[in-house]
């Protein structure tokens, strides 16, 4: 076969269908939506029982991980995901999911090899580089408001 | 006496017998379109065991002792055993075949482990170093996804070009006398790397292999296309399919009516989302060893070449920025 990589490459483009965004795009956007409508619903039910707006915000967090945990227990999360994609992985649902499934996952190697040190594998980066940003996004502001 | 024709080529002077084969596969697989070819259908993912692993050992077992038991063979009757499968360490071959008592050679050759462990398995008995041998391969959609992918309730997207792996598995027993399908000769595969560096491509990673064996294997040969009822290629996929396809357009040779791939025969595209089709040491081995083994037998199909394709695809290497290399080990075999 006389052919480059690069021939190679542009062959391999030209035969690999595209994800069909005109049909992943309008899913995310509903379904990411529509968990972002039920964390405003929940949060006004919450305040309407008598809590204050940052108990409420908490208690709506809360609510959404334990479903998202719930539902990747049933086996049932990956299937939304599956349609939701961007739409159910940039809640807080989909950070939940991240650290329950390997957690489900590995269990078979054990509590503590399996379980606890397999928990972060997908949510750990995130987490890493949040705490990284965060240090330096209080630095950067700390400088501004010394100048300032 | 199994002879080296040239550049890997190993022609097969006895031409031994395909003499049992056996195929157990997955619920999934089993409500595919060659759902009744298959010996075994589990119930479910787990096969009644605790962990993934175990899961794929045990349909390996199953896939073995069929194939035996069809062949009227006992396991002392086996004189050596080639098993494979995608997990570190060949686990599910080890631990599937440690409560027997047959010589056994571990193989990795990724999906292409069902014609790698067939063509040994036929060079071996051809060859008079074995009388019976055995090759069987195995593959878990589970284990597989959560050693190279991400764990299985993960929600995450498959792109359009990732291809499902198969839970199944498949068995040939080879010997030197017997009824069809008989093993006529054998190509061992050349390591291609094309620069696929798309893990979720595997496809496009394996059809330069494919391209490679089985045009050295007409050549070394001395036969065409047009001397075959079937060239049935492992796992590409449709992706894999269409980049061989214009492979062998370049040089004027249409496969397309003679071409089938066993990762678009074992699921239905429009019923089953499995995106590019299946994958997986079990797909190729499944459909061959129940569905393609069955029509040789019967006369349907007089000659195959099977060139089961493999992706050497290590998540380690490849975060590390490398490509994806490929092989393609062909058999070739007969109904007469």
């Amino acid at each position: 076969m006389e052919m480059t990589n690069n021939e190679y490459d542009k062959l391999t483009k030209k035969m690999s269908p595209d994800t069909k965004l005109y049909k992943t795009l309008p899913k995310a956007f509903f379904i990411g939506g529509l968990i972002c409508c039920l964390g405003q619903a929940l949060f006004n039910l919450y305040t309407f029982w008598g809590l204050n707006e940052q108990n409420a915000r908490s208690v709506t967090s809360i609510t959404l991980v334990f479903f998202s945990a719930l539902l990747t227990g049933l086996k049932l999360y990956d299937k939304i995901a599956k349609h939701g994609g961007a739409g159910t992985l940039v809640p807080i649902t989909g950070f939940a999911n991240s650290v329950v499934a390997p957690a489900l996952e590995f269990k078979t190697e054990g509590f503590i090899l399996g379980t606890a040190a397999k928990m972060f594998v997908i949510a750990g980066p995130v987490i890493v580089y949040g705490i990284i940003t965060s240090v330096l996004y209080g630095i950067i502001l700390y400088l501004v408001q010394l100048g300032g | 006496m199994a002879t080296l024709i040239k550049d890997g080529t190993i022609s097969m002077n006895t031409c031994p017998s395909v003499s049992a084969f056996a195929a157990a596969v997955g619920k999934m697989e089993g409500e595919g379109p060659l759902a009744n070819c298959f010996d075994y259908i589990a119930d479910d993912v787990t096969l009644g065991e605790s962990s993934w692993e175990k899961s794929e050992s045990k349909l390996q077992q199953i896939a073995f002792s069929t194939a035996l038991s069809k062949g009227n063979f006992s396991e002392k009757n086996i004189d050596v055993l080639f098993a494979g499968d995608l997990l570190n360490q060949c686990v599910s071959s080890s631990y599937g075949a440690r409560d027997t008592e047959i010589p056994f050679l571990g193989l990795f050759g990724a999906c292409s482990t069902m014609a790698e462990s067939l063509g040994l398995a036929s060079v071996f008995v051809d060859s008079g170093a074995a009388v019976n041998a055995a090759a069987v391969t195995s593959s878990h959609f589970c284990s597989a996804e959560r050693q190279f992918r991400l764990p299985v309730n993960y929600g995450g997207q498959r792109t359009p070009t990732a291809q499902w792996t198969a839970t199944a598995a498949g068995c040939a027993v080879v010997s030197p006398h017997g009824n069809a399908p008989y093993v006529r000769a054998f190509t061992i595969g050349k390591i291609k790397d094309m620069g696929i560096t798309d893990a979720n491509n595997m496809g496009a990673a394996m059809a330069a292999a494919a391209y490679d064996t089985i045009s050295r294997h007409l050549c070394n040969t001395n036969q065409s296309i047009d001397n075959f009822d079937l060239i049935l290629t492992g796992d590409l996929g449709k992706v894999g399919r269409d980049i061989l396809m214009e492979l062998f357009k370049k040089d004027n040779v249409d496969i397309s009516e003679k071409h089938k791939d066993c990762g678009i025969m074992l699921f239905d595209p429009k019923k089953q989302d499995v995106h590019a089709g299946g994958s997986g040491c079990g797909c190729s081995a499944s459909v061959l060893c129940s569905y393609i083994l069955g029509e040789i037998r019967q006369g349907k199909l007089n000659k195959v070449l099977f060139a089961a394709t493999g992706a050497l695809m290590s998540p380690t290497i490849v975060q590390q920025g490398e490509s994806i290399p490929g092989i393609s080990h062909a058999v070739e075999l007969s109904s007469c």
